[in-house]
């Protein structure tokens, strides 16, 4: 193979200018977008994920009687278990996907941040999740005959602020642990622990809001504990991610 | 630290709790309302103290690790932290054995006890991913990190109380709750000694660590021959 007259075959293939770090939002976006259409592609973390959700809902369904006060009293803790332990599904996927093909070494490679990188797959995972967790509240819905549609928007904003703490964690340690030999095992150890502050606020939030009802009247300071975990555990892991992101 | 410096350390330490023993077994009046059992308040709560020192120890040895990148800073940081976990135990099981005599049960989902219980697991996890990682810079930086991220359990632990309303008794400290000014002297007076025992403890860990590595690099050595 010769190079083309006037250059070397690298430079036409991708421009010089193309090398340049591209800006920390741009770069999210574009790794976001990458997960997302490989996601949609394959279809294998969501439809485990969605599968799982369902399953769970059907299998509470017999642990306990699914009344109107059974499900008042239970709503927020057996949504958020649901929705944790199907984010796992995603997050595990997250990094684990770039292994084949050394793909993650090429991403490594590439000239954007280790922030950036993270930032983007914690984007697309909180996408992700907050599609199985709606769909997943459609199925709760129907099968405990709650009428969340009542208090939607309320809902759906500590849905948001709950799913990028439980994602922003996960996909940190999805990145801390997708090197190990025991990875499926060591990610649920690390990160539920960790989660249990942000777990707490959001059980305390969407219980009313998820049979229908107002919000109670320490939703506040639930609200504030969700927000601050939101704020501090995403600063720290945009600090910290660039020490875990070694091929 | 020096042996001898350590061996001093262990005899003051054992010296000061003798006295300290002494002192609340045999001169200090029972609690009007607890009885005896309150005295128990002075190993639980130095127990929890110490068990937050070390976790924040173990972060600040965390982060000059992936500052500086020596293993020295994680050595520091494993030590102290398994040492933070060890006080950690000793201030649950204290609280149980509290809470047995006074409400009548072993436990109950206080937000304070769970607190502990999940700092008490954290820690745990951030061992058990010590030894699933075999390559040793590997294993400090992914340490490193979750020690910092667990230390920022450790503040939620500890305003936890003011956060929640619980059944626990307000703490003595930034609390509201009140104390004789005997029984806080021997508080203080009594994390002495387990401050003492915790850092030899820590720092004949760290030397281990040290050690450890040295027949871990030896081992591969030998490997590769």
């Amino acid at each position: 193979m010769t190079a083309p007259a006037g250059g070397s075959l690298l430079e036409s293939v991708r421009p010089r200018q193309a090398l340049r770090p591209a800006g920390f939002w741009r770069s999210a976006l574009t790794v976001a977008l990458k997960d997302l259409r490989a996601e949609l592609r394959t279809k294998q973390a969501l439809n485990a994920s969605l599968a799982f959700s369902v399953v769970i809902l059907l299998l509470f369904s017999f642990a306990f009687d699914p009344t109107a006060e059974e499900t008042r009293a239970l709503a927020g803790g057996l949504l958020w278990l649901v929705f944790a332990f199907a984010g796992a599904l995603i997050w595990n996927r997250s990094f684990a996907r770039e292994l084949p093909n050394d793909c993650l070494d090429g991403l490594l490679a590439a000239p954007i941040s280790g922030a950036a990188l993270y930032a983007g797959k914690a984007a697309a995972n909180w996408l992700l999740l907050m599609a199985v967790e709606l769909a997943g509240l459609a199925a709760f819905g129907v099968f405990y005959n709650a009428a969340w549609t009542s208090r939607f928007w309320p809902l759906l904003g500590v849905l948001a602020l709950g799913t990028w703490a439980v994602t922003v964690v996960g996909t940190l340690f999805s990145a801390l642990t997708v090197n190990l030999r025991l990875r499926e095992l060591m990610l649920p150890l690390l990160v539920y622990p960790l989660l249990i502050p942000a777990l707490l606020a959001a059980i305390q939030l969407t219980g009313p809001l998820a049979v229908g009802q107002a919000a109670s009247a320490e939703a506040m300071l639930w609200l504030r504990l969700l927000g601050a975990f939101d704020i501090i555990f995403t600063a720290l892991a945009l600090g910290l991610v660039e020490a875990v992101l070694v091929s | 630290m020096r042996g001898k410096t350590l061996i001093v350390l262990c005899g003051l330490a054992a010296a000061l709790l003798a006295r300290n023993l002494y002192v609340m077994l045999l001169e200090l009046p029972d609690e009007v309302s607890q009885g005896p059992i309150f005295r128990i308040i002075f190993f639980h709560v130095p127990a929890a103290w110490t068990a937050f020192l070390g976790f924040l120890a173990a972060a600040g040895g965390s982060l000059l690790y992936l500052l500086h990148k020596e293993l020295r800073y994680d050595a520091f940081a494993v030590a102290v932290t398994e040492v933070g976990l060890a006080f950690a135990a000793a201030n649950l099981a204290t609280g149980m054995i509290w809470a047995r005599i006074i409400w009548g049960i072993w436990w109950t989902w206080d937000p304070r006890l769970t607190s502990m219980l999940v700092c008490c697991v954290l820690y745990a996890g951030y061992l058990a991913l010590r030894h699933a990682v075999e390559e040793p810079s590997q294993r400090a930086r992914a340490a490193a990190v979750v020690s910092i991220l667990a230390c920022v359990d450790v503040p939620i632990v500890f305003f936890s109380i003011r956060w929640w309303r619980t059944q626990h008794p307000q703490p003595v400290v930034w609390g509201g709750g009140s104390m004789d000014p005997a029984y806080w002297k021997m508080l203080f007076l009594n994390w002495i000694p387990l401050l003492l025992l915790g850092a030899v403890m820590a720092a004949l860990r760290t030397r281990q660590e040290g050690w450890q590595r040295e027949i871990e690099a030896l081992r591969r050595r030998a490997h590769a021959l």
